[in-house]
């Protein structure tokens, strides 16, 4: 094993991880702002809005990403109503094309996560929301929200860490994140094991960082699922 | 409290039906402040709903609802009624204090945090001076060591006790409780009714649908027995029990007792 040729790959790709963790983050956050309202919309018993929601999952969990993202990077270009809207400046931009699709595409997912979240709460304890006067927003606020998160965290978290290794697609359409940079590598010197498996370990590295977040996230907002402590009586 | 002439809660020609299904079918019914009533009859009689009608948790189908004087407005919807006005539901629910049968505390928090949370977030009242009525509240019902516990830490007894300190710390005028032993073990019942019988011995208004028939003849200064909707026996524990003849309050009481 050529050792060194590894280490020196490892330095090579190192320049990539911002621009990974810009694209997940940056469309993590966003994708979870859609997917609210979306997740909202399945629960307003409104039949048109219901409808958009259940419609927009569909559409954008029964397609693979990558098309997703061809069309928003190749497909729109194709129409001059586009290239010359003020929206060009932005769509005509790799980053921002694979930032779109990865949010949409991430707000199909958690909206359904957050939709079983927010259907966990007990109906009792929405009730007695109510009977002290609670508004609605307060209530959601206060009693649904925080509940819902909480049941919806393993889920997201296994969105998130997709969604890691999802940015890897967006080296498809230029640009330099860690898999660009191992692809360019490659055509380069033509050692595709080697490369590889350093871009492997690289999101492995990432994604253990991620879980030990989540653990933690997990742990501190749980107190009422653990034993007391024995000082908590006090 | 000062004693008002006002009926705290007042029911008129109350009908609630949830869809082909009659529940309550005409109830007339009269609380004065001070009174502890209490609401019996078989399962499905309607005495459950007929309490969460007084707080909205169930909208009337007709009939009016009045609370302190204020009657609640009521206009026809799709379905039935819908309140006219949810402030006005709002702020009447702050005057309310309710205890349910399955203890519906918010799990996420801890008993002293389920206490303080309507006070500080409905009510909008300082923190500091919520925290030391709550507080005293968690050592009147005798969980004040348990204060920091999630609601999943305690026995059932315990909750109910803190729901109670929840509800009373609305300061509310008014207190309904729906089955509150119901779902507790045996063992647990005498501790959830002690906390209710110091609370009827302060002057508290209290509406309790109930199955604890001691509870209701030693504490209750008004009983009403609901049968398929309609209110069939009504009166003080004295007349009830002794005088009271309809056939279905006799085969009630023998079916509780036996």
């Amino acid at each position: 094993m050529d050792l060194p040729f590894l280490y020196e790959t490892l330095l090579a790709l190192l320049p990539g991880i911002p621009l990974t963790l810009k694209l997940a983050t940056l469309s993590v956050v966003l994708g979870a702002f859609l997917a609210l309202p979306l997740a909202l919309m399945r629960l307003s018993g409104i039949g048109v809005l219901d409808w958009i929601s259940k419609g927009y999952t569909f559409v954008f969990r029964s397609t693979p990403l990558l098309v997703q993202i061809f069309i928003i990077y190749y497909g729109l270009g194709q129409f001059r109503e586009i290239r010359t809207s003020f929206l060009w400046p932005i769509l005509r931009d790799p980053y921002w094309c694979a930032i779109i699709a990865l949010t949409l595409n991430t707000a199909a997912y958690a909206s359904e996560i957050i939709r079983g979240g927010l259907q966990s709460v007990p109906a009792g304890q929405i009730e007695a929301a109510r009977a002290v006067g609670m508004s609605r927003f307060t209530t959601f606020r206060r009693i649904i929200l925080p509940q819902a998160i909480r049941q919806a965290l393993p889920g997201y978290g296994n969105e998130l860490i997709l969604m890691v290794k999802a940015t890897s697609l967006a080296s498809i359409i230029t640009l330099m994140e860690v898999t660009g940079i191992a692809a360019k590598m490659i055509s380069e010197t033509y050692r595709a094991i080697e490369i590889f498996i350093v871009a492997g370990a690289v999101y492995l590295v990432l994604n253990f960082v991620l879980t030990r977040l989540l653990k933690l996230a997990e742990y501190r907002l749980n107190p009422h699922l653990r034993q007391p402590a024995a000082g908590a009586s006090s | 409290m000062t004693p008002s002439t006002v009926p705290a809660v007042k029911l008129d020609g109350l009908r609630k039906s949830f869809g082909p299904l009659e529940v309550l079918k005409g109830i007339n019914f009269e609380a004065r402040e001070g009174q502890v009533v209490s609401i019996l009859g078989s399962s499905g009689s309607g005495k459950s709903t007929m309490l969460r009608c007084i707080n909205m948790l169930e909208t009337p189908s007709g009939g009016t609802v009045t609370i302190y004087g204020e009657t609640i407005g009521l206009v026809p919807a799709r379905e039935g009624l819908k309140a006219v006005d949810r402030h006005q539901v709002d702020r009447i629910r702050q005057g309310i204090g309710m205890v349910f049968q399955s203890f519906n505390l918010w799990s996420h928090m801890s008993v002293l945090e389920n206490v303080i949370e309507a006070p500080i977030h409905v009510q909008k009242r300082p923190r500091a001076e919520v925290i030391a009525e709550a507080e005293a509240l968690l050592e009147k019902v005798g969980i004040a060591d348990k204060r920091n516990h999630y609601p999943a830490h305690l026995s059932g007894g315990q909750q109910q006790r803190a729901a109670i300190a929840r509800a009373l710390a609305q300061k509310p005028r008014l207190m309904l409780f729906d089955e509150p032993t119901s779902a507790l073990d045996p063992e647990l019942v005498g501790e959830v009714l002690r906390v209710m019988r110091a609370l009827a011995e302060e002057g508290r208004t209290m509406l309790v649908v109930t199955h604890e028939i001691g509870f209701a003849k030693d504490v209750s200064n008004k009983i009403v027995f609901l049968h398929k909707g309609i209110i069939e026996e009504e009166g003080t524990p004295d007349e009830v029990f002794s005088n009271g003849h309809s056939q279905r309050f006799r085969q009630f009481l023998a079916g509780t007792i036996a």
